[in-house]
């Protein structure tokens, strides 16, 4: 078994076919990416990755074990963890504890202790602090620890996302088109985070439209078109394929 | 003076306990935006399930100390233990699938499950008034014509009490924290690893646990109870919800006050009949001039 594979996924919605026989193998420690145009399905296997959608057919390997229909939140104990197109922050919490709440699956904090208080809840509870710090540190966000979510600005909400997702420890972490909406400047910025990341062992997986920033950081691209796979390789072999072109800039003349 | 005195007391006892009931509206509108009509009916349950352990300890007499502490410990709990799991069979069984439909569905729902309840409990204990036995000895204070029953002042520091609990438990611990998230963005919240359906079962557990202190201090309160209760109540207690803003645990505790104050003083100063009157009134002021409550929606510190 590979670390990662999604292998002839498909996946249907009543008649239409959002992701067709798609396979795609990721090692672990790289950064991969998932490039397509607007509807190619690639926020669907984005969806069936984390269990939010079951595959009407074909398997998903991580980690020695099938996690294909398997619920979101056991997916994510499992050591997979994901950001969003649009941003989804809890909106109305600080920056620290949106990082805090990314945690949850690694505590052991019962209902017992929490009602009571105990020890137990408050060690586990400042321990979760000082890593979800940490993390805000990590990608600078450590001066807006105690802002509400939804007052920072749009590039650092990104980052702030970011934190959250590995807040939960993964070993895989999903980015759903993480420069969406930067400037070139923040676009910098996040390349250096995303390879940050992946030294620290987590494999990368990311949606992107930006072609820049895809093949400036991707060992390993696959290109999506109407739900089919059509191209698969490094940077320079996707760059160079007449379907990819033609998927992009349509049929030459 | 000695009237507004004893009715003010009176209210924020009478507050205290729809405050109590108020946060279990309050806390399932936050989270899953139902307003759950069986609630009210959970907290009539609080005070049956408490007649029951009493009961079964069969301790009416005159108890004292360490057996009289022993009795209500246990009858509270256990009030609270069966409350919080009527709660979350009620979710299991009605609300659940339920989640996605359109929103009078559940609403629906929860007006059948209502009735569903009253029935149970006219069944179980027939359908006139139960003398509730005074476990807990009743001693009263006068000064100057006020009268301050100890009743009283447990009914109100057991709401202020478990508000307190509860709004540290919601701020400052993981499974509150996954409530939050939950309420805020469901799917968000189970992507980053929060078992949403037990975080759900947990909030319907904590406040009908909560309805269940409530019904067991009514009894202790008013003497009495019947399965037709939590009609009425729950509907005051809606409203208290609504006033201090639906979704926020400190508006519905301010909500209860409030409107425990306006029945007390309305009682007291132009008659017992119009008292109820004014809370509905009250409601329909709200709604008109300030639909998000006295506090606003979801939380205090909104920005």
């Amino acid at each position: 078994m590979s670390f990662f594979a999604l292998k002839n996924v498909t996946k249907t919605f009543g008649g239409l076919v959002a992701v067709k026989e798609v396979s795609y193998e990721i090692e672990q420690g790289h950064i991969a990416a998932m490039i397509g145009p607007n509807g190619a399905g690639k926020s669907t296997a984005f969806n069936l990755v984390t269990g939010l959608y079951v595959p009407t057919a074909g398997e998903i390997e991580f980690d020695g074990r099938s996690i294909a229909g398997n619920k979101p939140d056991y997916v994510c104990k499992l050591g997979v963890a994901r950001t969003f197109q649009n941003i989804r922050l809890f909106a109305f919490m600080s920056a620290v504890e949106n990082v805090m709440a990314g945690c949850h699956v690694r505590m052991s904090a019962m209902l017992w202790d929490s009602l009571l208080h105990t020890g137990r809840q408050k060690r586990e509870e400042r321990a979760v602090r000082e890593k979800a710090l940490d993390l805000l540190r990590f990608v600078s966000l450590d001066r807006y620890a105690d802002d509400f979510a939804h007052n920072l600005p749009y590039g650092f909400q990104r980052r702030l996302e970011i934190a959250r997702a590995l807040a939960s420890d993964p070993k895989l972490l999903l980015l759903d088109e993480p420069a969406a909406g930067m400037n070139p400047r923040e676009k910098e910025d996040l390349m250096t985070l995303i390879r940050k990341i992946r030294d620290r062992g987590i494999t990368v997986f990311l949606i992107e439209h930006d072609m820049g920033l895809v093949m400036n950081i991707s060992e390993k691209i696959a290109v999506l078109d109407h739900g089919e796979k059509i191209a698969e390789g490094t940077p320079a072999q996707v760059r160079n394929d007449a379907k990819v072109i033609e998927a992009y800039l349509g049929k030459t003349a | 003076m000695e009237l507004f005195i004893q009715q003010v007391i009176n209210g924020l006892s009478l507050g205290g306990i729809y405050a109590l009931i108020a946060l279990g509206y309050t806390m399932v509108y936050g989270i899953i935006e139902l307003i759950n009509f069986a609630h009210g009916d959970v907290y009539t349950l609080g005070s049956f399930f408490s007649l029951a352990i009493i009961g079964l300890l069969d301790a009416s007499g005159e108890l004292k100390g360490w057996p009289l502490f022993g009795v209500l410990a246990l009858t509270v709990v256990g009030a609270m233990v069966l409350c919080g799991l009527v709660g979350v069979l009620l979710e299991r069984l009605a609300y659940r699938r339920l989640r996605n439909a359109p929103r009078l569905a559940p609403l629906i729902t929860a007006i059948g499950a209502s009735f569903i309840l009253e029935n149970i409990m006219q069944l179980w204990k027939g359908p006139s008034p139960i003398p509730f036995p005074s476990v807990v000895p009743n001693v009263v204070w006068s000064f100057h014509g006020v009268n301050l029953a100890s009743n009283e002042l447990l009914v109100v520091l057991a709401a202020l009490g478990l508000m307190t609990i509860l709004q540290i438990f919601i701020y400052n611990t993981k499974l509150g924290k996954a409530m939050r998230a939950t309420a805020q963005d469901r799917d968000a919240a189970q992507l980053m690893g929060i078992n949403i359906n037990m975080t759900i079962a947990l909030t319907f557990f904590i406040g009908s646990a909560l309805a269940g202190v409530g019904g067991f201090v009514s009894g202790v309160y008013y003497g009495s109870t019947w399965f037709y209760n939590g009609f009425e109540a729950g509907l005051k207690a809606f409203t208290a919800a609504v006033l201090g803003g639906i979704g926020n645990v400190a508006g519905a505790m301010l909500g209860g006050f409030v409107i425990g104050m306006i029945e007390s003083l309305t009682a007291g100063f132009i008659s017992d009949q119009w008292a109820t009157v004014a809370v509905f009134v009250l409601l329909v002021l709200v709604l008109i001039f300030r639909p998000s409550g006295l506090l606003g929606e979801v939380l205090p510190d909104k920005v």
